[in-house]
């Protein structure tokens, strides 16, 4: 390991290329001055919560405790996953893509085709304005009445709450093709779909991919206050019911650090998708720069 | 081949009106190269992109083998001088070179092959794996000619397609131009504002005046070939062309003065 780096450092000296050896050190040390604060953070609330011995903020320790119990003690077969945490994670889980993936999927479709025509666009921009501006919860009640209580209720406000980020960004992305590109792809003749599928989405691909990492957060909270508002019986924030009417404050507390977690898995699993998708937009506009 | 008959073009109306081509008549033979020099802003560009049909000019007609141009034409490549913009940077270069050849109905094996072998031609048989931006700036100039090469047009457009490279690279680029056309049979209209360049390169050189164009003088280049970048520039012929079409483009000719005078105003 420590010859690797010192070979790299020294071929860093030849080459502007920054994957050098105090580059990658200085990224351990970042790396381990984030954990550091992390861990800090913690011990700070540990040690502060109990000392108030306050029930209303128990430490993380009795958190992650209860967390262990009510989900994460079961059998080995089960991925060590308690019923509780099969009966209500995956249901959640699943409204969440299922709702993010069907809305991702409707706005770059209709982003592309608004994007490409700007009378289309002029005409239907009001709308899109007043439909964003609506706060998805507030279309819960409608949805509970029209839909019944059941998943639809949570899907549709997902959908609804989720599709925004999309279709703005793709439009945006789809509406602005360097002319170039654009003359290159008429003078050789391309196809409809090639047009499409090899020039206008791949363009187009930083400016969406901003958009669905921006529905991927938005989709958490709103399955959560979906479940919380919308008559679920099961799922993540069934289960904040469930904790608040029972007075488990540290079963509350283990859901809101759940969400938590589950936010910046996805989000950071999405950037790794991202990076691999995008390598080339990265490193074009600057081919010297290695990911921050 | 390529008949260009009393092409005009202008851009917007009123007053902000700018008139680019004020009647251009061009005669192209088959097979020939011909170079179409004039001063920076005098509307080569808009003839080319005429002819390619990505502008329809407001007067005038053109014809390819006789048929009038109407919308991009079937069989023809361009060869555009910002390379970075015109080759796709999220495809490898071979997917670039291969992307048009969909169309020619050649199979996949038969695409990569197309692809293959012009960028051999080009002299980067081994980049197809790479990316554009991984390339210099001659690199990738190489890889649209590579391009438009693997399209196999009968008619190619190249419009100052060696403008943003170094000075070093165009004359390669300038001879790599040279040789791969004797391997293609393709009718190539170069539009440059290099007058050296022109006369190197061409069979003929086309002199345009400033804004809105129109022929200024139609040489044919008598030089023995094959051209050598120190040796042809040196021939007394050439050094002749050259000064003769700097007075053209110039506007140092009386008797086109005239033409000149209106719409001066506009720059």
């Amino acid at each position: 390991m420590s010859t690797g780096m010192r070979m790299s450092a020294r071929t860093s000296h030849a080459q502007p290329s920054r994957r050098s050896g105090p580059r990658l050190n200085a990224r351990v040390t970042r790396a381990l001055w984030k954990i550091g604060v992390v861990a800090a953070v913690v011990a700070m609330w540990e040690w502060r919560a109990r000392a108030a011995e306050n029930v209303y903020f128990p430490p993380p320790t009795a958190i992650l405790a209860r967390m262990r119990e009510a989900w994460f003690s079961g059998p080995f077969t089960h991925a060590f996953l308690t019923d509780e945490a099969i009966a209500n994670f995956p249901p959640s889980l699943g409204r969440m893509f299922g709702g993010w993936g069907l809305a991702c999927l409707a706005g770059i479709v209709l982003g592309v085709a608004l994007g490409r025509s700007d009378t289309l666009a002029a005409f239907v921009d009001p709308l899109i304005q007043f439909g964003r501006a609506v706060p998805p919860p507030t279309l819960i009640p409608i949805f509970l009445v029209l839909l019944k209580a059941d998943t639809r209720v949570q899907l549709a406000t997902i959908m609804y709450g989720v599709i925004w980020p999309v279709l703005i960004n793709t439009i945006d992305g789809a509406r602005y093709i360097d002319r170039l590109h654009d003359d290159t792809a008429q003078v050789f003749g391309l196809t409809r779909a090639q047009r499409l599928f090899r020039i206008i989405l791949p363009a187009a691909a930083p400016k969406i991919f901003a958009g669905l990492r921006l529905s991927l957060a938005l989709s958490l909270i709103l399955i959560v206050v979906s479940e919380l508002a919308g008559g679920s019986t099961n799922g993540i924030g069934y289960e904040l019911l469930v904790a608040k009417s029972m007075y488990d404050l540290a079963g509350m507390w283990g859901v809101i650090v759940l969400l938590g977690l589950l936010g910046y898995l996805f989000n950071a699993s999405f950037l790794l998708v991202e990076r691999r998708v995008l390598a080339w937009h990265r490193k074009q506009s600057d081919p010297h720069t290695s990911e921050r | 081949m390529l008949d260009v008959i009393n092409l005009s073009h202008t851009y917007g109306a009123g007053p902000q009106a700018h008139q680019a081509l004020g009647g251009v008549n061009l005669h192209v033979a088959e097979g020939q190269l011909v170079s179409v020099v004039g001063p920076s802003g005098c509307g080569k560009s808009t003839l080319l992109r005429s002819i390619a049909g990505l502008v329809r000019p407001t007067g005038g007609r053109i014809l390819i083998r006789g048929a009038q141009v109407d919308g991009v034409p079937d069989d023809l490549a361009v060869v555009f001088q910002d390379y970075s913009r015109s080759l796709f940077p999220w495809m490898s270069v071979g997917e670039n070179v291969e992307l048009p050849l969909q169309r020619r109905g050649l199979d996949r094996t038969a695409r990569r092959a197309a692809a293959a072998e012009a960028l051999d031609a080009v002299g980067l048989g081994n980049a197809a794996a790479k990316f554009p931006w991984e390339l210099s700036g001659g690199m990738q100039q190489r890889v649209s000619i590579a391009r438009a090469l693997a399209y196999r047009p009968s008619l190619l457009l190249m419009d100052e397609p060696f403008g943003s490279v170094d000075a070093q690279t165009r004359e390669d680029l300038e001879d790599l131009i040279l040789a791969v056309r004797g391997h293609h049979r393709m009718t190539i209209v170069l539009i440059t504002h290099d007058i050296d360049e022109s006369v190197y390169v061409g069979d003929r050189v086309v002199a345009l005046t400033k804004a809105p164009a129109r022929v200024a003088g139609d040489l044919q280049v008598d030089l023995p070939g094959p051209r050598d970048q120190i040796a042809t520039r040196e021939l007394p012929g050439f050094v002749h062309l050259r000064a003769e079409i700097g007075r053209l483009v110039r506007g140092k000719h009386a008797d086109l003065l005239p033409n000149l005078l209106p719409n001066r105003s506009v720059h």
